[in-house]
């Protein structure tokens, strides 16, 4: 297998411009932000910073301030209100698993929206094993949560309601204030968890304002390092460990901080949010060139999600209808192009996105369609690159196809 | 998303890159297909065959599917050349076919099964045609890997209807 890899990789050797689109799955860590890392593997403040020495408190007073930013950007009150955990998936286990927890005596229902994460979506349906049940709110065709069925889903029962504020696949901006007021409204008691991992950054957000009661922020997915993630729980709420062990500066989850890792979170964050306005509408010129120029080269195109202002400024997806998104995904990597397909992979799993099928999507919508995310990093050249050799490799394997399926 | 790592072969990613017997046949003395494009796995199996001696002069497709369906069914037609049906029909395996292009990821094993499962659907399918008696090196029953095509297109209908004709506008 690994040398099946290094041949792979050997086929890539000729490329002369590469274009890394696949942001929702992972990232290119500008260097400025690799660079504000590194003092602390072993320059300084490398130390536990709960302990009573220089180096703990040089780690306390970094990541003091890290906390201090960070709550400051996502709109909380307090720095107490924000827990770093090691991604996005372990803040939304905890968000999830550690509301029901505390709140079990209130009620056991949980609500969420068809079309959440997967480390939402599975970690309610885990719940189930511990007597909650989780019912899912459907979408319209754009990703569009449906307000009068959420209405519906909440009573005096409900305990959580998760909701994403931006769709990850789709890019649907919620109108997660309105829902916010809709469940509180039903049951004051409920709490509201947001998922902001793809809002972060790209849209102007407060937690406060939204009113919500807890919300996860990911660093990854505005050009941070991986492995760091945050969870805000406004102050006041009750909240179960999901983990134990040694308590350091965070109560709700153990272990020493990974200083480094806090710092490249919140230097990606400052570059994020230093220059709001112009770093989105840098995100949405590209993507908006991106998605024009596609649909100028190419036909039988879906557009995935809304347009317009409704859509996070980064998030490109299209079904490319006659052609199958993984084999589209290795004919582009081998021209330096990098996205990711909402295609099946496995035969017992012939599970496309459940995304786009939710958005009343077929099956071979999905399996054609790729998800691309722009940066600020992203240059116009490397947009008219993607547009050079995007139709040609989406004509190749339409060519294979041919009129197979067509009959 | 597509997370499970390929790691494709060489054999498959030249195949992939450069199929062999791509395309529509226009003289084709069969046609089958196998798969369901609702699978993201389709493929069309075209055979020229000498019916004086019972021989597959050639064999191409056209397939919709990822790289692993383009790959396998493209080195079935090159297998499948100059073959008698008989002998097409009897040593033409999905196992042969992984073996033959240097073996694939277990989660594309299918990939293998579908391409035989097209080429044994047109074998299948001559004799019908012709509306002769099939022969005795034929069996009534389906093999494996026909079997597994029915229950992939099978698949596709139930999770066709599970799908929203259309999700509600808002």
């Amino acid at each position: 297998m690994v040398e099946n890899v290094k041949e792979l990789l050997k086929l890539h050797e000729g490329i002369t411009h590469e274009v890394y689109l696949d942001n929702e799955n992972s990232c290119i860590v500008p260097q400025q932000v690799v660079d504000a890392m590194l003092p602390y593997f072993n320059k300084t403040a490398y130390g536990n910073p709960t302990l009573t020495h220089k180096p703990g408190w040089e780690a306390f007073e970094v990541i003091m301030n890290s906390f201090q930013k960070i709550s400051k950007y996502m709109g909380a009150k307090i720095l107490e209100e924000i827990t770093f955990t090691p991604s996005e998936t372990e803040a939304n286990n905890l968000a999830i698993m550690g509301s029901c927890f505390a709140q079990k005596s209130k009620g056991k229902k949980i609500v969420i929206s068809e079309i959440e994460p997967i480390n939402v979506l599975q970690v309610a349906e885990m719940m189930g094993k511990y007597g909650f049940s989780t019912t899912k709110i459907p979408v319209d065709h754009e990703g569009f949560i449906n307000l009068e069925k959420l209405k519906e889903a909440v009573d005096k029962e409900t305990i959580l309601v998760s909701i994403s504020a931006v769709n990850n696949e789709l890019g649907t901006i919620q109108p997660i204030k309105e829902a916010v007021d809709i469940v509180k409204a039903q049951n004051p008691q409920a709490l509201f968890h947001t998922d902001v991992s793809d809002a972060y950054g790209r849209i102007p957000l407060d937690v406060q304002n939204l009113k919500v009661d807890l919300a996860t922020a990911s660093s990854y997915k505005i050009q941070g390092p991986r492995g760091i993630g945050a969870l805000y729980l406004r102050d006041g709420v009750n909240m179960e460990r999901i983990l134990e062990g040694q308590i350091g500066t965070q109560k709700l989850w153990p272990g020493i901080e990974n200083t480094p890792l806090i710092v490249g979170f919140t230097k990606a964050s400052e570059l994020a949010f230093e220059n709001f306005e112009s770093n989105t509408t840098k995100l949405r010129m590209l993507r908006d060139k991106l998605v024009d120029g596609i649909f100028s080269e190419l036909g039988d195109l879906r557009f995935n999600g809304p347009k317009g202002d409704k859509r996070s400024p980064d998030n490109a997806n299209i079904s490319i209808l006659r052609a199958e998104g993984e084999a589209l995904t290795i004919e582009l990597s081998l021209k330096g192009i990098y996205v990711s397909s909402g295609s099946a992979c496995s035969r017992r799993l012939l599970q496309p996105s459940h995304v786009l099928i939710a958005i009343g999507r077929i099956f071979e919508e999905a399996h054609g369609s790729i998800l691309m995310k722009v940066t600020r990093s992203h240059t116009e050249e490397d947009i008219a690159y993607v547009l050079s050799v995007l139709p040609t490799a989406v004509n190749r394997i339409r060519g294979i196809v041919g009129s197979t399926g067509v009959h | 998303m597509s997370r499970i790592p390929l790691p494709y072969n060489p054999k498959v990613m030249d195949l992939f890159q450069h199929p062999k017997n791509l395309g529509k046949m226009e003289d084709a003395t069969v046609v089958a297909v196998a798969g369901n494009p609702a699978c993201g796995d389709m493929i069309t199996f075209y055979l020229k065959i000498d019916e004086a001696k019972q021989v597959i002069e050639k064999a191409q497709f056209e397939s919709y599917g990822c790289a692993a369906n383009i790959a396998t069914s493209s080195i079935v037609t090159e297998m499948v050349k100059c073959l008698t049906l008989e002998d097409a029909w009897n040593n033409i395996t999905w196992k042969k076919v992984t073996e033959e292009i240097g073996g694939l990821p277990a989660v594309k094993f299918h990939c293998g099964v579908l391409a035989v499962g097209a080429l044994k659907r047109a074998i299948r399918q001559y004799f019908t045609q012709k509306n002769v008696e099939a022969p005795n090196w034929l069996p009534k029953e389906n093999t494996f890997e026909e079997k597994q095509a029915l229950e992939e297109e099978e698949l596709a209908k139930t999770l066709s209807k599970r799908l929203k004709p259309e999700a509600e506008k808002k």
